[in-house]
């Protein structure tokens, strides 16, 4: 039954059905409303069996993550931003050791300069953490990833990040069907620890590895995440089967069979982007849309597959590598390479700058056309940009053209 | 559990690791010579002892002391206690109180009734020990001890030689002495008192293997004093065995004792307790140079004892003497000065050391003498095959621990002897010196100090002047005691080891080095209290 | 201290252990079959001061615990020396995650514990002065806020001897590091105001905090045993002096330490609600002078130019810890 809700607080009932045992709470735009409704979930008795602690930071509170995981706890946290970046160091270290802790991150851009909206950059910027990272492209599948998270990060002992879009999705109200915990506990067995820190089974966890050993943890570490590419589409068919709809899974394909063209893209801009491919269709486009939900793993195959046959891809990425371009666009080019496949990269939403039906429709007759360049920077405000260079840095002008 | 490959390790895996390969030097256990026990002329080790005390094991203290010296409870009276002059602990507050947890043990044993063990075997030879003071009873107990048939002769109504008839009662009471000898003769000991050896070679002749020569230095040395015919002077010597015997000699009330030594002392002493009212020691050097133990000097002045420093007699009549001054020359001998003074004295008390009878040698020409003593070996051996001697008449200190050592000595050589195997001298271990130790751990502790009777009650009879301790005072003696050069199981090293290897073997067994373990810090050494551990290079 | 006072001489409770004692007043280092937190087979340097504070600490605590207890270790010398693969020299469980968040896996720890049905379980949160002064001092300090039921345990050596000698939060002023060099006017550390961890720790009110030494054994076994008695944050501080990073000789290890405490230079104290409830009186004072002259760290004050100056100022830090935390007082 569909309820009016808001995205962070169908997240926050997610969670709790999942029966986490420990949360670790910090806050930080836009993630904020998740913790907040999980703390009252809590005090109001409706979460029981859960500690929820107020930590004095976001390292703080991956740190309190991966101790309450390591003897054994169901355990959460979320985060934003500049939150994820200070709990890098512990991010990696959970990962490393193997702690199946879920953490939602509310996609936000890093400052500087600071900026409280969305994109991908901060989650994005932990793409090579040894952390599992899905990305929600509603509200509906943000609430639905959580079970699924849980399911996949124990069943292989890896954390899973959840990555829905700051603000676009976390504090928009629509009809979810909101997740309970009578639901989810049919789907989501209890946490059964592959190690656990206790003294009636004594081990040191978290040993120095040196040259000897080193590549073949993270070779293991690479092999578990392989292992996911089979697990995440398991459990997203386990979980279709349970509630009957269609979330997670390592890839979305919308409206991709015969098509010439294809727009891939993660989280929120799918929705925008179906409604684009549909007027295209309509109008005789041949366009179609595939949404990447499994960024790692990165589902090569998976992907070459749902591609096989199409003319051209577009990429559109809500993070920008400095100076490299595209970062989801490098591994489409891996996946699609010696296929012919033309590709572009378009960034888009910096910020949270909107990306509009508009916007996306002229790009996508520009791409069609084949009159797209490599990379893009979707509405570009060229006129603050040319004044820029001419004041600061005459010399970047030839770059530029 | 599935532990993940190399982040998750099986505990105490580490064993694996043998860090002993860094060692450059290694720690080893050691046992020293602690300095009591080098210091004692009866040959104790009071730290074996002392350990046993520490806990209240009593009798085992006890038991480990008499091996040595059977007269704990006399020694512990009488003795003047080098091993706390050695005493390590005097650098750090006060020597332990060795002698008073000595006289405990004793005391507390002859209360327990605790006998001595018999002799396991029997060999069969007969010894016949001659004189029944401290070094002949001593002898004889460590002869009974190794199986030998032994007959002691004294020409003494009782037996004690000195202890009876020149330490007064108010320093050994007769009951604690009689105590003590019985506890030996009960071993199966033939004890014929009032006998006489005028001839050892006839008494040998008797059936005896060997003869053990102990018959002390009874006669007061003959000083020349110039003196009219009516001074009442009589020796020191003579003085004290009559009162030992119950017939005190007429001394009057103003007794002048000469000499310097513990039998002047004695004497002074003595003589207060008989009735006198001024006792006067001349002594002609100084209270330095005075050969008499300082506590027996501090006790005589507690009665009112009165010391006539630098005077020698010059004339001695009856009711006064005269007395010149003495000076003390460069190298510290006093010389006459010529200046006179009169004492009133009924009497003069001659304490000028004493001289041993040694008749029953006359016709023993293999037996040599020298300046009044016996000649013996290292092995306590006249000339004379199987005549041996020790005590006061040979050569060397006249105390009651100097002869129960010479006894227990000369019985080991007399039994090598009669056996014909070499003596089994034991070889001593360096001894363990101050600076080696690490007193930080030793609490501070005072010396307990053991009662005295109130002087005024001193001098009206011959009650004993020096309590014992109790119990419990007498542990807390012990455990003052810093276990020099010996682990006492402190636990230390145990401790202290960062890496784990010292293995701590039990109660009693001390404790191990982990060679596979141990890097060779020495934090073992540098802490162990009592420096029983020393560093040395690792064998290549 | 609260321990009990014992009425006997020799070595008293100054030795390790003391025969004499009754068992239920050993020690925990003295028991035979002692837990042996840390085992032999380690890596660290020859008269490790922190290998050792770690094993006392822990065994007390696995005694005081029965056993039941956990520890996690911050980055460090002692994790590294403990634990590098394939070999750990653990015998509890033991977890190891980052430098600077002991304290806050602690907490995640003992949440866990609680939430998995397991409130009897302890934990033990324990690093170096690094870890616990500096990098994860925003951790420790949560904890404490919180009042969550962990031990905190920072064996103070004073720099980060780990990665080769340098200045800490803790290292002490004048002290020689690879960071502060023993060149120039003013050679070694500064004088600057100090991180009294324990007094911040204090500030917090939490139930207890504490300092100690490994020249103390009993009175640092008491205090864990007390702090494992207790519920909510605690904090103990203990000083563990490094040969290394000290350049004194190994077998000093455990007399530096006695140096430190009876100089007054390291106040050895506790605290409960914020309030100092005891101290350890000093036995034997000694100018502080005696504490440095063993130590390489301040050789550059002794020679080739004496500088009384500089000891003088450390010398007046040791009298303002016997004046604040009245060290030479008799014991009642």
């Amino acid at each position: 039954m569909l309820r009016q809700v808001e995205g962070s607080k169908a997240v926050a009932a997610a969670v709790a059905a999942c029966r986490p045992q420990v949360i670790c709470a910090y806050p930080i735009s836009p993630q904020t409303h998740i913790v907040e409704e999980l703390s009252r979930l809590v005090k109001a008795g409706e979460l029981t069996g859960c500690e929820y602690v107020n930590v004095e930071s976001e390292f703080a509170a991956m740190s309190g993550a991966i101790g309450a995981s390591a003897v054994g706890a169901r355990s959460y946290t979320a985060t934003s931003s500049q939150g994820l970046l200070y709990m890098v160091e512990a991010v990696y270290n959970a990962s490393g050791m193997g702690m199946p802790i879920v953490m939602t991150v509310a996609n936000r851009a890093i400052g500087a300069p600071i900026n409280i909206w969305n994109d991908h950059g901060d989650s994005m910027s932990q793409r090579d953490s040894g952390w599992i990272q899905l990305y929600a492209s509603s509200n509906q599948e943000a609430a639905d990833l959580h079970p699924q998270a849980f399911a996949i990060a124990e069943e292989l002992s890896v954390p899973v990040m959840v990555c829905m879009d700051g603000f676009v999705l976390t504090h928009a109200t629509e009809g979810i069907d909101v997740l309970d915990a009578a639901g989810v506990d049919a789907f989501l067995p209890p946490f059964e620890p592959r190690q656990i820190l206790d003294p009636d089974e004594p081990v040191s966890i978290g040993s120095m590895v040196g040259p000897d050993a080193f590549t073949e943890v993270r070779y293991l570490a690479h092999l578990r995440q392989l292992e996911a590419l089979e697990v995440i589409p398991r459990v997203a068919a386990d979980f279709a089967a349970r509630f009957g709809r269609d979330s997670g899974g390592l890839l979305r394909p919308y409206r991709t069979q015969g098509a010439e063209t294809v727009v891939v893209a993660l989280g929120s801009v799918f929705g925008t982007l179906q409604d684009v491919v549909d007027a295209e269709r309509d109008e005789g486009v041949s366009v179609g849309l595939l949404g990447v939900t499994s960024f790692r793993p990165f589902p090569y195959a998976a992907l070459a597959d749902a591609l096989a046959g199409v003319r051209r891809v577009v990429v559109i990425e809500r993070a920008l590598a400095v100076g490299a371009g595209g970062i989801v666009s490098g591994d489409v080019r891996l996946a699609l390479a010696g296929t012919g496949i033309g590709q572009r990269t378009v960034i888009a939403g910096l910020g949270g700058r909107p990306v509009t039906t508009t916007s996306l429709r002229e790009l996508l007759g520009r791409a069609v056309r084949d009159e797209l360049p490599e990379l893009t920077f979707l509405d570009l405000d060229t006129a603050v940009v040319d004044r820029e260079l001419e004041r600061l840095h005459p010399s970047l002008r030839e770059v530029r053209s | 559990m599935t532990k993940p490959f190399a982040i998750t390790l099986d505990v105490g895996s580490s064993l694996a690791n043998h860090t002993g390969a860094w060692r450059q030097e290694r720690p080893v256990y050691v046992d020293l010579t602690p300095p009591c026990a080098h210091a004692c002329p009866a040959m104790e080790d009071p730290q074996k002892w002392l350990y046993a005390a520490e806990d209240g094991s009593y009798e085992q203290a006890w038991r480990t002391l008499v091996e040595s010296n059977p007269f704990p409870a006399i020694m512990g009276r009488v003795c003047y206690h080098p091993c706390e002059t050695a005493c390590n602990r005097t650098f750090l507050d006060e020597a332990v109180g060795i002698n008073a947890v000595e006289r405990f043990l004793g005391d507390h044993a002859i209360e327990q009734g605790w006998t001595l063990p018999a002799p396991a075997t029997t060999t069969g030879y007969h010894v016949l020990v001659v004189g029944a003071g401290p070094t002949g009873l001593s002898a004889a107990y460590q002869l009974r001890r190794l199986g030998h048939d032994v007959t002691v002769r004294d020409s003494s109504p009782k037996p004690g030689g000195m202890m009876r008839y020149g330490i007064p009662a108010y320093r050994l009471p007769r009951n604690v002495l009689d105590a003590e000898v019985a506890r030996i003769i009960d071993l199966g000991i033939t004890l014929e008192l009032g006998r006489r050896v005028d001839d050892v070679l006839a008494a040998m002749a008797e059936g005896f293997d060997a003869v053990f020569l102990a018959v002390g230095a009874q006669l007061g040395k003959r000083a020349y004093v110039p003196a009219g015919e009516a001074a009442r002077i009589v020796d020191a010597v003579s003085m004290l065995h009559d009162v030992a015997q119950g017939e005190p000699p007429l001394l009057g009330r103003r007794v002048v004792v000469y000499g310097g030594g513990n039998t002047a002392v004695d004497a002074a002493r003595t003589a207060k307790r008989l009735g006198a009212t001024d006792a006067v020691i001349v002594y002609r050097r100084t209270r330095d140079r005075m050969p008499a133990h300082d506590s027996e000097m501090a006790e005589a002045l507690e009665e009112g004892v009165v010391v006539k420093w630098l005077s020698t007699v010059a004339h001695a009549d009856a009711g006064h003497l005269r007395v010149e001054r003495m000076e003390l020359d460069e190298s510290g001998f006093p010389q006459p000065t010529g200046e006179f003074e009169d004492l009133e004295a009924d009497s003069l008390v001659l304490a000028l050391g004493q001289e041993s009878d040694l008749t029953l040698v006359d016709d023993v020409p293999d037996v040599a003498l020298s300046d009044g003593s016996v000649q013996v070996d290292s092995s306590f051996m006249t000339g004379h095959p199987g005549i041996f001697a020790g005590g006061d008449v040979v050569p060397a200190q006249r105390t009651v621990t100097v002869g129960v050592g010479h006894g227990a000595r000369a019985a080991r050589a007399i039994d090598a002897w009669l056996r014909q195997s070499p003596v089994a001298e034991p070889t001593e271990a360096p001894i363990a010196e101050y600076a080696s130790l690490n007193t930080w751990y030793y609490a501070d502790a005072p010396h307990a100090v053991r009662p005295r009777l109130e002087a005024a009650r001193r001098t009206s009879g011959f009650e004993e002047v020096v309590q014992g301790l109790d119990a419990e005072t007498a542990a807390y003696e012990a455990r003052r005691c810093m276990s020099c050069g010996n682990c006492f199981e402190c636990d230390n090293c145990y401790g202290v080891c960062p890496d784990n290897a010292v293995i701590k073997l039990g109660p009693g067994m001390r404790f191990e080095i982990d060679y596979d373990y141990c890097k060779g810090c020495g934090i073992c050494v540098a802490e162990c209290p009592s420096g029983s551990i020393l560093m040395v290079p690792e064998p290549r | 201290m609260s321990a009990t006072p014992v009425k006997f001489y020799q070595v008293g409770s100054f030795a390790v252990g003391n025969r004499l004692l009754d068992p239920e007043l050993r020690s925990a280092q003295s028991e035979q079959g002692r837990a042996n937190s840390l085992t032999s087979g380690h890596r660290a340097c020859q008269g490790c001061g922190e290998a050792l504070g770690a094993r006392y600490v822990l065994d007390a605590a696995m005694r005081a615990s029965g056993g039941r207890m956990v520890t996690v270790n911050a980055t460090g010398c002692l994790e590294v020396f403990s634990t590098p693969f394939p070999e750990t020299s653990w015998r509890v469980a033991w977890l190891h995650s980052l430098f600077g968040n002991a304290p806050a896996v602690a907490t995640g720890v003992a949440a866990g514990l609680r939430a998995t049905g397991k409130p009897d379980v302890r934990v033990v949160a324990q690093g170096g002065d690094g870890a616990t002064v500096d990098i994860g001092f925003a951790c420790l300090s949560g904890m404490f806020e919180r009042d969550d039921d962990v031990l905190a345990v920072c064996y103070d050596n004073g720099g980060y001897m780990n990665t080769g000698v340098q200045r800490s939060g803790a290292t002490p002023p004048a002290a020689r590091t690879m960071t502060t060099q023993a060149v120039g006017e003013h050679p070694g550390n500064v004088f600057g105001q100090g991180k009294d961890v324990p007094r911040i720790a204090m500030a917090h009110e939490i139930p207890y905090v504490a300092t100690a030494t490994v020249a103390d054994l009993r009175d640092l076994e008491a205090k864990v045993e007390k702090a494992m008695g207790m519920h909510g944050a605690r904090y103990l501080h203990v000083l563990v002096p490094c040969p290394l990073g000290w350049a004194s000789a190994a077998k000093d290890t455990v007399r530096i330490a006695r140096l430190a405490t009876e100089s007054g230079y390291f106040p050895v104290f506790e605290a409960e609600r914020g309030e100092v409830t005891s101290v350890r009186p000093i036995r034997h004072r000694v100018p502080v002078e005696e504490y440095l002259a063993l130590q390489g760290r301040y050789a550059h004050l002794f020679s080739p130019v004496r500088r009384d100056d500089v000891i003088d100022r450390l010398q007046a830090i040791a009298d303002r810890n016997i004046a604040r935390y009245g060290l030479l007082e008799e014991v009642h």
